[in-house]
């Protein structure tokens, strides 16, 4: 009974608004992986455009990557990061009204965000297309979101913080940051949603670019390295590999993800040394990347079985491997020579997708696993479902960056070349023809991903449902037992 | 407010912040490895998210 108290969320933590952000990971996981393959879809297939603007791809995109990234990563994080900081700390968070608005007011922005970018309202920055009102609403959220989380480790009754809470607590103060400048803009007038930035030119590309790749850093690498930090040992029974290496690792990303957003704007109007700047900062960031993944992995050690029998350990690792693999590749791709071929081509679509669906989508799964069944107080419904749902992903991933690669590199091949008068020998239209097959491929791999997702909702769904009948049993069992007293 | 002027060359603040951000990361490193009574110390934190299971919350599964 003891247990189930403490896990209701009654008394000790709160875990109701931790199950909340929970379920709605889930929700949003569907939706934006949904809308993804749709778009993969109209790539390949363009008749799914249906000629309505509604349904195009430049509206959909958004759809897709604010669902995935805000709705579905911000409500693993937002799940994770107060289910961490109550049970690291031993704390309940300070304020109940306050987590509820951080949660209605996350929904409401991802609703809005979505419904807007249909009807064609969008600022064109990327991962910030939200027009100002909607960015407004986030800072409001967002200082909640930190007062809450610093207001509880304040009253901590651990003395130290554990390193997870430093990565969300960067986390949050990195993306405030972020979004305040990036965003920056003057409205047409008060009742328009448009809006033009205050900063213009290169000035506006560089603001840009610096948001985007710390949005990666902070929000999509950071943030989950804390998911990762608490969720890995746990899963894995033992405690983290180095305490003192994750601590390297934290401040060597913190100092180094800030200077390398320009890596995105090589060979354009940028300076040349900021350029050379943020891909020096971006060779160097492989160290403490691999570090903190070798970090994850080497919990691991003594205990290899599990990477056997624990399908939700799996999901962890796999993500650790694949946090290695894009931390590798994308400092290859911030050299410049390398950057001339991939850039602008779908080679970094896959780059993306590696790090998206490999590390965050996959950690995100298995904390989710590890977490849901705990928080209703009983065991995951189907382990088979989750054997078959690592599957699925693992391969849908597999086809999704095999495609981008093999289709990055053949567009930027076909771009750069010249026939014997030094003309470009082929146009545009034949490389988008020659990526077609490969365009079908990637729908393919994100419908492995998706279906994936869709059985991880339908086996919480159920998980959830299981736990409430025990909950139910238990206190049926109960009252008959005091009626008898 | 001459000297302000100082920091508006990029040939002279690159510098600088190479040095201020060298050191600072060197005295973190150093300050991680360099003794071992802290290191132990440090590294007894790695117990901390199973310690909330000792106190009455055990986990189920």
């Amino acid at each position: 009974m003891a247990a189930s108290m403490s896990y209701s969320g009654v008394e000790q933590y709160n875990f109701d608004i931790v199950k909340k952000f929970s379920v709605m990971a889930l929700v949003w996981a569907v939706i934006g992986m949904f809308a993804g393959v749709y778009i993969a879809s109209e790539l390949a297939w363009p008749f799914l455009n249906f000629d309505s603007p509604y349904f195009s791809f430049g509206r959909f995109r958004p759809v897709h990557t604010t669902s995935v990234i805000f709705g579905f990563g911000g409500s693993a994080l937002f799940a994770t990061s107060y289910y961490v900081v109550q049970r690291t700390c031993q704390t309940r968070l300070i304020s109940d009204g306050m987590a509820s608005f951080t949660f209605w007011g996350w929904m409401a922005v991802i609703v809005l965000a979505d419904f807007s970018y249909v009807l064609g309202y969008t600022q064109s920055r990327e991962y910030a297309e939200m027009e100002w009102p909607i960015d407004i609403l986030i800072e409001v959220v967002w200082v909640t979101y930190l007062i809450l989380f610093v207001g509880t480790i304040m009253r901590r009754k651990q003395p130290h913080i554990y390193v997870a809470n430093w990565f969300y607590l960067a986390f949050i103060l990195a993306t405030a940051l972020l979004h305040t400048f990036n965003n920056l803009a003057m409205p047409v007038d008060l009742f328009s949603m448009k809006s033009y930035s205050l900063f213009a030119g290169t000035q506006d590309a560089m603001t840009q670019w610096w948001y985007g790749h710390n949005a990666v850093g902070f929000f999509l690498t950071a943030a989950f390295l804390g998911m990762m930090y608490y969720f890995v040992p746990k899963q894995a029974g033992r405690p983290i590999y180095s305490y003192r290496l994750s601590i390297v690792h934290f401040w060597a990303l913190g100092f180094m993800y800030m200077w390398v957003g320009a890596h995105h704007l090589h060979w354009t109007a940028l300076p040349d040394w900021t350029s050379s700047l943020a891909a020096a900062f971006s060779i160097l960031l492989l160290m403490p990347s691999w570090g903190g993944m070798i970090n994850g992995i080497m919990t691991l050690s003594g205990a290899w079985d599990k990477l056997r029998t624990d399908p939700v350990m799996r999901f962890m690792i796999v993500a650790l491997s694949f946090y290695g693999m894009s931390t590798f590749e994308g400092p290859m791709m911030s050299l410049k020579e390398v950057n001339a071929l991939s850039h602008y081509t779908d080679w970094t679509v896959g780059h993306v997708h590696s790090g998206a669906l490999g590390w965050v989508a996959m950690i995100s799964f298995g904390s989710l696993y590890h977490m849901m069944p705990k928080l209703w107080d009983t065991k995951i419904y189907s382990n088979k479902l989750v054997e078959v749902h690592f599957w699925l992903a693992t391969i849908g991933i597999v086809l999704y960056i095999v495609a981008m690669w093999i289709s990055g590199i053949t567009q930027g091949l076909m771009w750069r070349a010249f026939d014997e008068f030094g003309n470009l020998q082929y146009s545009f239209a034949e490389s988008v023809a020659a990526m077609m097959p490969f365009y079908a491929m990637r729908a393919i791999g994100g419908m492995f991903f998706l279906t994936g997702a869709v059985l991880m909702t339908y086996n919480m769904f159920m998980t959830i449902r299981q736990g409430k009948r025990e909950a139910a049993a238990l206190e049926a069992k109960l009252a008959a037992k005091l009626a008898h007293a | 407010m001459e000297w302000l002027l100082w920091f508006s060359k990029p040939e002279n603040t690159k510098p600088l912040a190479l040095i201020i951000f060298f050191v600072t990361f060197m005295g973190i490193v150093i300050y991680v490895y360099g003794s071992k009574k802290r290191s132990q110390k440090l590294e007894s934190y790695r117990e901390i998210p199973f310690l909330d299971d000792e106190t009455g919350t055990k986990d189920k599964q």
